[in-house]
């Protein structure tokens, strides 16, 4: 897909959220994300996506990451879910043993990708959870 | 001197520096961010560092915690998948290998090489994007052949 075929979800208002401990992905998850006009947040690790939903704050969309410290992925997810956040979480991890994955999907996940994200797989996400329609 | 960083370019993916994941980020450059890919892999240059210091050290203590090394290899591997570092992310994948055997002396080589392979890879960057900047901006991002 060329630069100019890239759709642009600005009007949608969707927010996201980036829950990632790497400085790398954080970036680049980001600039996908601002690329297709999706305003968003960015925080280091689990807990800190849990206490940025107990401080009020709500997403569309969460990408999250699996390994981190303090709080990973999988519990961060589980506890979102508990705490009753019906937002569309995508796991995102370089991990593709089948049983994390397994267990990382049944904490609550709505899609999972593989890293590295590109922007078809960022627009897969987008599809699957029905926020964009592929023309 | 559009044509010399093309051809810069495309040794580096010839040679096997760089993978198709270089090329996703460089196509994320707008006019809004037209350095984006010089600023992320200044940003894994930076955080690689960090890694390579601490795996140094734990090294250094002779004492081999493979857990820890191979977390912090983990993440290394991560940075230099997310970039493209196709020679850097293979030697991370051959050190975890070597953690998860419990080979020390495999870990030690692997991590020289791995280091080879990091400065060499920074040193073309480097002269890649200073090439780049001098030639100014491209209208589009090319995938090579």
């Amino acid at each position: 897909m060329t630069r100019e075929e890239l759709p642009n979800l600005a009007e949608s208002k969707l927010t996201a959220l980036v829950v990632d401990d790497n400085f790398v992905n954080q970036s680049i998850h980001q600039k996908l994300l601002s690329r297709l006009g999706i305003q968003n947040d960015v925080v280091c690790n689990g807990k800190e996506a849990v206490d940025a939903h107990c401080s009020g704050r709500n997403y569309d969309l969460i990408l999250m990451d699996m390994d981190m410290p303090i709080m990973n992925g999988t519990q961060a997810t589980k506890r979102l879910r508990e705490m009753g956040i019906e937002s569309k979480i995508a796991g995102v991890t370089t991990r593709a043993n089948e049983g994390e994955k397994k267990e990382f999907m049944e904490a609550g996940l709505n899609d999972f990708q593989e890293k590295p994200l590109t922007i078809s797989k960022l627009l897969s996400i987008l599809h699957k959870l029905d926020f964009y329609v592929q023309t | 001197m559009q044509r010399q960083v093309a051809l810069i370019k495309q040794s580096l993916f010839d040679q096997g520096y760089l993978d198709e994941q270089f090329m996703e980020l460089e196509e994320l450059q707008d006019d809004a961010n037209p350095n984006f890919v010089e600023e992320v892999s200044a940003l894994y240059f930076k955080d690689s560092a960090r890694l390579i210091n601490n795996i140094d050290q734990a090294l250094e203590r002779g004492s081999f915690d493979f857990n820890r090394l191979d977390s912090y290899m983990h993440q290394f591997k991560g940075s230099s998948t997310s970039i493209g570092a196709s020679k850097v992310k293979a030697e991370c994948t051959k050190f975890r290998e070597y953690c998860r055997a419990g080979n020390a002396e495999g870990c030690l080589r692997t991590f020289q090489q791995l280091k080879k392979e990091h400065s060499t890879l920074r040193k073309k960057l480097e002269h890649y994007f200073q090439l780049a900047r001098q030639a100014g901006p491209k209208e589009t991002a090319r995938r090579p052949k």
